[in-house]
């Protein structure tokens, strides 16, 4: 039962805030253990929990909700991230009771995520979307900090811009279909194709998801907002909030709602190609760790939309499967950034060198994603970075497809400039009696880089399977 | 036809003015202005329970928002408030004759479309689209309206804590 993803975040928040003695100390493992249920509930197809009856509960819970391969993914993202983000709030936020409402808001947009992943409805996903995005700027503002504050404040500016874009087109779906149903909508759509208010209800749909996702040129956001974050709020961003409230919502509406067609294709490609171009140039000029981290973010989006803007089946599929690696590896990365800015209290990069000697978990498991989000073989990163490449060269974008590679290069680069100056090079003597990360970060990271490898090294015997899957949700 | 003109040239004046004035104060009245100004439209267009629900939420909420941005920003002096909205202004003088331009370019330009208004709902209906229809979307504010507490608890929490 579907509903069961948003009701249970939602109950454990108010159960939590009970008045009762003690109740705060299981928040953690509460939570941790609601994230291995999700993870575990979306990886094993025919569980039990899919089985349940919808109106086990009466009819005041039976919801239309409803969970194709697309959303899988994102849920089993949504579980592996928040993951990692709740370890980390334990080394990252020395204040117990601050750590109690950080724990809480990250159950709030757990359960926006999940609402977002399973609705079916463009108005119930645009409220799930507001969730997400109200505890985001909440995450994001945590610490209060002028840059904190004003990493909030641009997000909430410019999410607000897309959040009236996005209300003007659904007014107009509204309008057009009498529903706000994907599948109305979808019907009605392709019989009037060719009407002025739903090119404009697209286009302003669509500029919205560019804004939500970060993309070039509307990424002004997102490089503040993922920087003055704190640490565990920035591996929730990055890792899963904007690969939602962007790239899974675009996705979606592209396949049940809008449908592809040639104009569409066209901006996908090169909104997609400018920002995994320019994004990668601009993180090879940054000093600042996370700011790096989150330029990168920007450029493999790019990717993603590269492999949505293909139109085939290939490409969605490869860029669900990227969604996923991002997932893993972006994660794993701020991880790593926490892991350092905590025990160097600095996040630049001129500044360190030679902790590799000092923090070689967080090491090791950086240059494993790194090499991953460079699609370097075996890594998990490769294999979705292949198929994109491969969709994009089958769908005949073939310049898209070099465009696409030369991405990686410069991936590649970067990241080895990252390597070279954070955990190799020259050390710092200010730094030389700096000790490894705690358990909080390093356990998480070790999980993520299992799993990169894992990935990488199954990936090759499941992707015809996983491809297959999405064939349905394409009416192929 | 001149009543409605009418509405709409408040209701623009009155969101312009709340998104152009440097005093939290005066911002506050210009969204309520906006908000009363709105609902005066919905009722006139026969969206009765839409209205009702865009004054309460806007008299509910707005004033918690307002408190914790109050609460968390140093007020400037009336002298500093002066220039600055002139300055504002200055800067944004030509955005209502952008607004009204683009306006009428779209108004002239004429762009034909099949859609048909939907009919106003009445009040049965609507009682029925909410609590059997729409309980995703009730449950999805309740969540919001629990994120917005604790926002503002995180926030009010910390300020204590700075004072």
């Amino acid at each position: 039962m579907s509903a069961l993803l948003i009701l249970v975040p939602f109950f454990s928040v108010l159960i939590l805030n009970l008045p009762l003695k003690g109740i705060r100390k299981l928040a953690f493992g509460g939570a941790i253990c609601l994230s291995l249920l999700q993870m575990a509930a979306v990886f094993i197809p025919d569980s039990a929990f899919w089985k349940i009856n919808p109106h086990a509960f009466g009819s005041i819970f039976s919801f239309e909700l409803s969970a194709d391969s697309l959303s899988k993914v994102i849920l089993f993202c949504i579980g592996l991230v928040s993951f990692s983000a709740l370890f980390a709030t334990r080394q990252t936020l020395k204040e117990s009771a601050g750590r109690f409402n950080f724990i809480n808001i990250i159950l709030i947009a757990v359960a926006g995520m999940n609402g977002v992943a399973l609705a079916q409805d463009i108005f119930s996903l645009y409220i799930y979307l507001e969730i997400t995005a109200v505890s985001s700027f909440i995450l994001i503002a945590f610490n209060r900090d002028i840059l904190g504050l004003e990493g909030a404040f641009k997000y909430i500016l410019l999410s607000g811009v897309a959040t009236v874009l996005m209300l003007a087109g659904i007014a107009l779906f509204m309008l057009i279909a009498g529903s706000t149903s994907f599948a109305v909508i979808h019907a009605v759509l392709l019989n009037h194709n060719k009407d002025f208010l739903i090119s404009l209800g697209i286009g302003l749909f669509i500029v919205a998801l560019f804004i939500k996702s970060g993309l070039m040129p509307f990424h002004g956001w997102l490089p503040d907002a993922y920087t003055a974050a704190p640490a565990a709020a920035s591996v929730l961003l990055a890792g899963v909030v904007t690969k939602i409230a962007g790239v899974y919502v675009l996705i979606r509406i592209l396949v049940s709602v809008i449908s592809f067609s040639p104009a569409i294709k066209s901006i996908l490609l090169f909104v997609g190609a400018l920002s995994a171009i320019l994004a990668a140039i601009a993180a090879l000029t940054q000093s600042d760790f996370k700011r790096m981290l989150s330029y990168s973010s920007i450029s493999q989006v790019g990717y993603i939309i590269l492999g949505v803007g293909s139109g085939s089946v290939l490409g969605i599929a490869g860029a669900a499967l990227h969604i996923f690696n991002h997932a893993a590896f972006k994660s794993l990365l701020f991880i790593n950034s926490a892991a350092v800015e905590c025990q160097l209290g600095s996040r630049d990069i001129e500044e360190m060198g030679g902790l590799a000697k000092q923090m070689p978990v967080t090491s090791l498991t950086s240059i494993i994603g790194s090499l991953s989000c460079a699609g370097i073989p075996p890594l998990a990163g490769f294999w979705s970075k292949l198929v994109i490449v491969i969709a994009l060269w089958m769908a005949g974008f073939r310049a898209y497809a070099v465009i696409a590679v030369l991405g990686s290069i410069l991936t590649l680069t970067y990241f080895l400039i990252l390597q070279r100056k954070v955990f190799f090079g020259k050390p710092n003597a200010e730094f030389k009696d700096i000790k490894e990360a705690g358990f909080s970060l390093t356990f998480p990271a070790l999980i993520l880089a299992a799993l990169i490898i894992g990935a990488g090294i199954f990936t090759p015997f499941i992707l015809n399977r996983f491809i297959l899957s999405f064939n349905s949700i394409l009416g192929g | 036809m001149f009543l409605d003109l009418l509405s709409l040239i408040l209701l623009v004046s009155a969101a312009l003015w709340t998104v152009m004035t440097r005093s939290l104060l005066r911002s506050a009245i210009g969204l309520a202005l906006t908000s009363a100004i709105l609902t005066v439209i919905m009722f006139k267009m026969e969206a009765n329970l839409a209205a009702v629900f865009e004054l309460s939420v806007c008299a509910g909420l707005i004033p918690v928002l307002f408190v914790s941005v109050v609460s968390l920003t140093q007020p400037y002096t009336h002298q500093e408030i002066l220039e600055r909205m002139k300055s504002m202004f200055a800067r944004f003088r030509l955005l209502p004759v952008i607004l009204i331009g683009i306006g009428l370019i779209l108004v002239l330009l004429g762009p034909h479309s099949q859609a048909k208004l939907p009919l106003p709902e009445s009040g049965e209906n609507t009682r029925f689209i909410l609590w059997h229809l729409r309980q995703l979307d009730l449950l999805g504010q309740v969540i919001i309206l629990l994120g917005g507490v604790f926002g503002v608890e995180v926030l009010f929490k910390e300020r204590k804590k700075s004072a």
